[in-house]
């Protein structure tokens, strides 16, 4: 695209581009979801087949097609949508692409076994529109991905894209760019929940030049995806966001930095960056406003600690990311000892809303203490897996049921992770809880960036704090005592709870080693380390106790607790289970009760697996 | 500036930390990873101390905390002693043997470790002390830290003998738990945790080692000393400027 020199160009540019595109409104458009979620079941070649088939039509229908990054519903992935009639398919294979071209483009008919299943009702759905996991959010963030080729700045300019920065840079000052993000109380979305309103004012007044804008895009929370997917499938927002920043702060160079695990995250932000440039959203002269700004790609090593504002800072400068003390903030002495201002990938996207539609709209979305929406990877024990967008306040009930569609296999909730492995673990007496930022951190957990891992009845609580501390001892830079020393002997002791060795003082000592943790850790990472060790014992003590004292599992997880026998009633001596069995565990003739081995037996569960009669049990 | 110290009045200056003002007063305050010609780490943790600003109290590191005005600081309070021992617990468990960490176990009343002392390797506390002087002092960064989390350790880049290291042995002399080792033989420094073995510059007069040769021409880069001094060792350079102003006449 050509330079845009100053606002009134942007708006013919874009005027002439919605003209070009109304002519099209009546034809049929394909639109292929390759966000990685999708490409991991592979949409790519989806994408490849459509591009051919679509070839080959040669006339007999006009259709446009556009491959987007991440749509959310990343378990029925890949998605293909049909417009204008919104019709949604699921799982599509490239063999499934021939039919969809004949059927639905050419013939107008439906392709039913494409079709998305309500698990509630058990009714096919048609449209797109008409899913309630869609129904119940509210996508001001994350919404527009859906019509987004994330490589065509044209996409962008189509949605109102830069608007908000023209805003700010001719109708508004930096200082009212600041109260504007200060009186809607946007929070930071990477975890702190700190304001970023008053953070960038600090940034603003602190002594020192250059000042540095960066985003923080070094998302690690296992099962968190949210800022990759908006890093994928809508880069221009982020650096929209980040440009009203650095206007606000006087700041003239920006940093995105992420993890190089996020490959086309990395691809298409810096396929933005040339196309801004080469518009003139970003560089000397931004649109004629005489504002300067530019931005690079700084890719991390994928450390969960890099996440850290103080870490993330030193690997910026290339050197190892070990976080620092905070005494003197970031925004005072970050980056090469400069004035810094970092934010999450989301909360720049939130900017861009804000200053385009006005702190007084903003706030009315949300609850008092915490404005707007948050973006949630809902993920584990969960029908509906994928990103959603919900307003802020909206319960653990609705989020989990209405959006998520419940637990698979009729099986029982347990416990919902949020946060991620700093955050906690929130049991079914908690699911009347409106999720806002204040609420989680009443309740023990966090909001984090935004991971929500749902649990079922088969999950060992123990286990799972185990597994979070593995993750947090892994990562643990190893820089201060409390952590690198701590954190693993929490460790070890949950693990030797979960292998039957746990003495009753254990729990004592692991409350006095949380407790210390919290109080004397370097940075965030350690302090808050002990949250999923402190919240299971808060809520499933008597776990704990189980597997300390009665040296059972409940949850029938931890192998050394548990043995495995067939129910005599049940059991119809189908032989499925002696087939499946590993060790050769199990004996039985054919039509007569089977029998588990003890000695053999290698408590792999793959009897239970099997079994379709529920004849296997756990005790 | 002022600031209350266990309810002492302390003044300070700005620029100064919390652990500084309290060295200047007088008020003890344990640590292992401070050292006052190196710039502050705040990994031990031990020199933690609590502090009030307002209403707020919090945990913070006095090493590297700046003075303010009027702030107050307990460098013994309960919470403050109670989080000690519980480091000084793991330290224990780390390196039960390590003389500096029993004896900061007995000054706070730790008897035992609740830990297990099952991986027990070596003497190092990763206090970074020697890191610090060579990169600081030194001007070589010959060592850094390796790994993370628990696997952390103080080595050479790929635990090969340094292409940088002078064998001036700072990192020996500061090492506060003497896990550092040096040895002079056969013409050789040899500091063999870094597997660094460096020729000696013996002395013109006495043949006696005075520095490995490495080391001496650092010196002779970076100050301008007489150049036959370099060359002898301790006694005999006394030696030689005594002459030097018996000559003068000044004796």
């Amino acid at each position: 695209m050509a330079m845009i020199s100053d606002p009134q160009k942007l708006e013919k540019v874009r005027e002439s581009i919605l003209k070009d595109r109304e002519k099209d409104s009546g034809k049929t458009q394909v639109t292929v979801c390759g966000g990685t979620g999708c490409r991991g079941a592979g949409a790519e070649e989806v994408v490849g087949t459509f591009r051919e088939e679509l070839g080959k039509l040669d006339g007999k229908a006009e259709v446009k097609f556009k491959e987007t990054c991440c749509h959310g519903f990343c378990e029925q992935g890949p998605i293909v949508i049909i417009d204008p009639e919104n019709i949604f398919y699921k799982n599509v294979t490239p063999k499934d692409v021939p039919e969809i071209i004949k059927e639905t483009i050419l013939g107008g008919k439906v392709v039913d076994k494409l079709l998305y299943t309500d698990p509630s009702t058990k009714k096919k759905v048609v449209h797109e529109k008409e899913i309630p996991f869609y129904q119940k959010q509210n996508r001001l963030i994350f919404g527009n991905n859906r019509f987004i080729d994330p490589t065509s700045i044209e996409d962008y300019l189509a949605l109102e894209g830069y608007k908000a920065l023209v805003k700010a840079l001719t109708e508004m000052t930096p200082e009212e760019v600041i109260e504007e993000v200060r009186k809607a109380n946007l929070r930071g979305r990477g975890g702190g929940g700190f304001s970023a309103g008053v953070k960038w004012e600090s940034c603003r007044k602190a002594e020192g030049e250059p000042k540095y804008v960066i985003c923080n895009a070094d998302e690690g929370d296992p099962g968190a995806y949210m800022d990759r997917s908006l890093l994928e499938g809508n880069p221009h927002s982020i650096l929209e966001g980040m440009t009203i920043g650095a206007y606000a702060i006087g700041s003239h160079e920006g940093y995105i930095y992420v993890r190089n695990e996020y490959p086309l995250a990395v691809k298409n932000v810096t396929i933005a960056i040339q196309q801004a440039e080469e518009s003139g959203f970003l560089g000397d002269n931004i649109l004629g406003s005489g504002f300067d700004f530019n931005v690079r790609v700084s890719r991390g090593g994928g450390a969960f600690v890099c996440g850290e504002s103080s870490a993330l800072m030193t690997s910026l400068e290339g050197r190892v990311g070990r976080p620092r003390a905070k005494y003197i903030h970031t925004v005072e002495k970050g980056l090469w000892g400069k004035p810094s201002n970092l934010n999450n990938v989301e909360t720049w996207a939130n900017v861009v809303l804000i200053i385009k539609k006005g702190a007084n709209w903003y706030k009315k979305i949300g609850t008092e203490g915490s404005k707007g929406t948050k973006i949630f990877s809902l993920v584990g024990k969960i029908n509906n897996t994928g990103l959603i967008e919900v307003p802020m306040g909206m319960t653990l009930r609705e989020i989990i049921y209405d959006i998520g569609g419940g637990i698979p296999n009729g099986k029982k909730f347990k416990a919902v992770q949020t946060g991620g492995p700093s955050g906690g673990c929130l049991p079914e007496s908690k699911l009347d809880l409106p999720v806002d930022f204040d609420e989680l951190t009443k309740s023990g957990s966090m909001m984090g960036s935004g991971g929500m891992i749902v649990m079922d009845e088969d999950t060992c609580m123990v286990d799972l704090a185990r597994y979070f501390l593995n993750f947090l001892v892994e990562e643990s830079c190893g820089k201060c005592v409390p952590c690198r020393e701590g954190v693993w002997r929490m460790l070890q002791i949950v693990t030797d709870i979960c292998e039957g060795r746990g003495k009753e003082e254990d729990i004592e000592l692991l409350e006095d080693l949380s407790d210390s943790i919290r109080d004397t850790a370097l940075c965030a990472l350690g302090s808050t380390a002990p949250n999923p060790v402190l919240t299971t014992l808060k809520y499933f003590r008597d776990e704990y106790i189980a597997h300390i004292k009665d040296k059972k599992c409940p949850g029938g997880v931890c192998t050394a607790l548990i043995e495995y026998s067939i129910d005599e009633e049940k059991c119809t001596g189908c032989g499925v289970c002696l087939k499946a069995c590993p060790s050769e565990a199990i004996s039985g003739e054919k039509k007569e009760l089977h029998s588990i081995d003890k000695k053999k037996c290698i408590k792999c569960g793959m009897c239970r697996d099997v079994c379709k009669f529920d004849a296997v049990i756990i005790t | 500036m002022e600031l209350t110290i266990n309810s002492k009045r302390v003044s300070a200056e700005p620029g100064m930390t919390i652990y500084q003002a309290a060295k200047k007063a007088n008020i003890y305050i344990p640590a292992l990873c401070y050292h006052e010609a190196l710039s502050s780490m705040g990994s031990c943790r031990l020199c933690i101390v609590e502090l009030t600003k307002g209403n707020r109290t919090k945990i913070v590191t006095s090493c590297n905390y700046p003075v303010e005005e009027g702030i107050k600081v307990v460098t013994d309070s309960e919470r403050v002693l109670k989080n000690r021992r519980m480091i000084v617990e793991l330290l224990l468990a780390r390196c039960p043997e390590v003389k500096i960490i029993q004896d900061l176990a007995q000054e706070l009343g730790v008897k035992k470790t609740r830990f297990r002392i099952d991986e027990y390797k070596e003497n190092c506390i990763l206090c970074g002390l020697c890191v610090r002087v060579c990169e600081e002092v030194v001007g070589v960064g010959a060592i850094s830290f390796l790994g993370r989390g628990k696997d952390e350790k103080v080595d050479t880049p790929f635990h090969r003998a340094s292409d940088v290291c002078i064998g001036c042995g700072a990192c020996v002399t500061i090492c506060p738990t003497g896990c550092i080792k040096m040895e002079d033989i056969d013409g050789n420094r040899k500091i063999d945790r870094w597997q660094a073995s460096l020729p000696l510059q013996r002395c013109k007069i006495c043949g006696k080692p005075v520095a490995t040769r490495k080391h001496l021409e650092q010196i002779k880069e970076r100050f301008a000393l007489p150049p036959e001094i370099l060359e002898l060792c301790p006694d005999c350079k006394r030696n030689y400027y005594k002459k030097q102003v018996v000559a003068q006449g000044h004796l």
